[in-house]
């Protein structure tokens, strides 16, 4: 049924409809509306038969997630930015244990300096903690990861992120078309875990392991991920067939065929690019996007596949690992190891920073004219960050960072241009 | 005089006033100790790498035999990450018979949480009004008084359906005895070290957990001993006859962070209750409803002197006045929980 709603709605109606037993919440922005969705749904009794419980931090959140998870319960909580980063160890040992927890990341920047919009840092930070991670590039693509998240996370027993663009999607009003509880049913079948706390049949789960086998833990982990590859398009097939839209799976290309230039992203800004591109593409620039749905597992072969016939590849990303470069380019990288290609990183969109058409498609220009810096920061205002480097070779105390660059920003601070 | 008001409140004359040590065989079937049955549980069973004389061990054997009685088998325990998680489970080995789950150091008691509400949903999935399967989690003082705190305290407040156990052997002692918050004044550890003019724990007393659990007002707060197996079981029993969170918080003597002889776990245990360093209590919803009265009161001198932790304090180098704090702490404890009868106060 077609409805317009907030994204974190559609989230809330769709992790309701795969009848979560645990849901455990601890409010960060701007994951906070799908919580308080589930929480209004599960005291209305519209998702019975569900334990909703507020806990005291993220920490305790995940770690609630354990124990639920570990006794049986099908499992759900949400988090974002400083949130994630908070959970970090309990996030590490869920999937270190293979519990299927399914987890909502409203993607926002990390601080400091404190910043509630949004980027990919935050996911991005837990990119090696043994999770899948699935990018949603609309709020419908939202909606429907979370359903495909639980059957693959029981399937697989391990845990699934879906990570969706805070704000742009979190708090974006949109027509989604809500499956009914009969269709969800049919394609997600009750939770059957493979270990389970059970007085009777007693497991001891979470033993010390030493160096005899925890390369072999370890590597199993990494054994799951590479069959995820597999069970991912398949799962996002079953999705297609029985509800009639395509909606996840490994990566989606738009008019890459016979691209020269493509541009990889992740998340919201796909559907901006997607424009840019019909702009360009007017103008008979033969380009086009590779959106990554599944960034972990990362399918290196798909996209070999989708890239190795372009001359340009630009990697856009709202995340960036500092001191180097690009989180997602170190990726592609690898996966396009050698191919004679021209490469280019685009950090962009960092702390909210708006991602236009307009920079856009000059950004992608410079990079077909060849003109473009490997590492380039779109938008990047060098006026204030000159007159801060000055500034820091004049005097000692130069003072906090983030309030001078404030201060020379002056009175348009507020405009997020 | 306290032997005769010991005996003259227990029914059965025991070779050992007041206590169940030696006289257990001479009580009831059912008023005997859990593990003076056969058909104990061994939750915690042998072949562990505990050291010897650990009183954490034997704490927590007696404390997890006495809920599977009380349960009917229908237990799972989460544990915090400290020596009873390693020295139980070395891979691929388990000394635990009942389901355990180890998750970290710092969210035993959400862990704990997360398994309570999966079996509510399951229960109420099943048609029954609340579930037969019972929740445990524990953790050393470290996990419970430092970087486990904050879930502690959260699932306190929301009342889950818990019994947490702390078995408190006042320092982190699986690192190698660092310093924890529940370290008591004046204690040498390798974070703590008996040097400089104030040797030892400078800070005044240690967190006082069981307290901070009664100002939660939760439905049963106790404190125990390993040196009063049957008051630790009993206390056990009582906690898994009660709903909601719970809290018990046992004094478990540690031969390797403490400096004292293996044989001298139990005798120690006794001595921190005996001489008010460690009052011995119970409470419901946040009011003290029993106090365990000192027999032998002694002064701290005699808990202190067979631990080398507080070797600094004595001899002709020693400190007469960090002594003194610790036997002012003690009659404080004594006053507050009225450790002594009235007229024996000095």
């Amino acid at each position: 049924m077609l409805r317009q709603m907030e994204g974190s709605r559609a989230v809330a109606e769709a992790v309701a409809l795969c009848r979560p037993e645990v849901i455990c919440a601890y409010p960060i922005s701007p994951q906070t509306h799908i919580v308080e969705g589930l929480g209004e749904m599960v005291k209305s009794g519209q998702v019975a038969d569900c334990e909703f419980i507020n806990v005291e931090s993220e920490f305790a959140a995940m770690s609630v997630a354990i124990g639920s998870s570990a006794t049986g319960a099908r499992t759900y909580t949400a988090t974002a930015s400083q949130g994630l980063l908070f959970m970090a160890e309990a996030v590490y040992n869920a999937s270190g244990l293979g519990l299927p927890i399914v987890m909502t990341i409203a993607n926002r920047a990390i601080g400091a300096p404190i910043n509630i919009w949004n980027d990919h840092s935050d996911s991005m930070s837990q990119r090696d903690c043994g999770w899948i991670q699935l990018f949603a590039e609309s709020n419908q693509e939202a909606l429907d990861l979370h359903i495909q998240a639980f059957k693959l996370a029981e399937e697989l027993s391990m845990p699934v992120m879906v990570c969706m663009d805070g704000f742009i999607l979190t708090h974006a009003y949109e027509r989604v078309d809500i499956p009914k509880q009969a269709e969800v049913d049919a394609f997600l079948p009750p939770y059957e875990p493979r270990q389970v706390l059970d007085p009777a049949e007693p497991v001891s789960i979470g033993a010390m392991v030493g160096p005899e086998a925890f390369m072999e833990v370890r590597y199993l982990a990494h054994a799951k991920q590479l069959t995820a590859l597999d069970v991912i398009p398949r799962i996002s097939e079953e999705f297609a067939d029985r509800f009639g839209r395509a909606s996840g799976g490994l990566v989606r290309g738009y008019l890459t065929a016979d691209a020269d230039t493509i541009v990889v992203a992740l998340g919201s800004v796909i559907g901006t690019l997607k424009d840019t591109i019909d702009d360009m593409r007017a103008d008979g620039i033969r380009i086009g996007v590779l959106g990554i749905q599944s960034f972990r597992p990362f399918p290196l072969a798909a996209v070999r596949t989708a890239l190795q016939h372009a001359t340009n590849v630009v990697v856009l990303e709202k995340s960036f690992c500092v001191g180097l470069g690009g989180v997602v380019s170190t990726d592609v990288r690898l996966a396009l190891s050698g191919l004679q290609l021209h490469g280019y990183t685009v950090v962009a969109g960092l702390g909210g920073r708006a991602i236009t058409k307009a920079s856009l498609q000059r950004t992608l220009r410079e990079a077909i004219a060849g003109t473009l810096q490997p590492l380039t920061f779109m938008d990047l205002d060098w006026r204030i960050v000159n007159r801060q480097l000055a500034r820091e070779a004049q005097m000692r105390r130069s003072g906090p960072i983030a309030e001078s660059l404030l201060r020379d920003v002056g009175p348009i601070a507020a405009k997020v241009i | 005089m306290s032997n005769e008001r010991a005996s003259s409140a227990a029914p059965v004359k025991f070779y050992q006033t007041g206590t169940f040590t030696v006289g257990n065989r001479l009580l009831d079937a059912q008023q005997r100790s859990v593990q003076a049955s056969t058909e104990r549980n061994n939750s915690l069973t042998s072949g562990h790498r505990a050291c010897q004389g650990c009183g954490e061990a034997l704490g927590a054997r007696y404390a997890i035999d006495a809920a599977m009685r009380a349960t009917n088998g229908q237990l799972i325990a989460a544990n915090a990450t400290g020596c009873l998680e390693v020295f139980s489970t070395p891979y691929p080995e388990t000394s635990w018979q009942l389901p355990w789950l180890h998750s970290l150091f710092g969210n035993a008691a959400a862990v704990g949480t997360g398994i309570a509400a999966a079996l509510r949903v399951k229960a109420r999935k099943a048609g029954l009004a609340q579930s037969a399967v019972r929740v445990i989690a524990q953790g050393g003082d470290g996990g419970t008084t430092d970087i486990g705190f904050g879930c502690l305290s959260g699932m306190f407040e929301r009342n889950d359906d818990v019994l947490y156990i702390c078995y408190d052997n006042e320092a982190y002692m699986n690192t190698g005895v660092q310093r924890s918050s529940a370290t008591p004044f004046a204690a040498r550890t390798n974070t703590t070290m008996a040097v400089g003019p104030r040797p030892g724990e400078e800070a005044g007393q240690g967190k006082n957990l069981p307290r901070i659990a009664m100002a939660h007002e939760i439905p049963y707060v106790a404190t125990a001993t390993v040196a009063d197996l049957r008051d630790l079981e009993a206390k056990v029993e009582k906690a898994m006859g009660m709903h909601g969170a719970r809290y018990l918080h046992i004094l478990v003597p540690c031969p390797l962070g403490w400096g004292a002889a293996s044989c001298d776990t139990i005798k120690l245990a006794r001595l921190a209750r005996e001489t008010g360093i460690f009052p011995v209590f119970e409470a419901e919803r946040g009011e003290v409803t029993q106090v365990t009265r000192i027999r032998h009161h002694v002064p701290v001198e005699e808990y202190l002197k067979p631990q080398k932790r507080f070797a600094h304090l004595f001899g002709p180098k020693g400190h007469p006045d960090m002594l003194a704090q610790i036997q002012a702490q003690a009659d404080r404890n004594i006053r507050r929980y009225g450790l002594l009868d009235q007229e024996t106060v000095a």
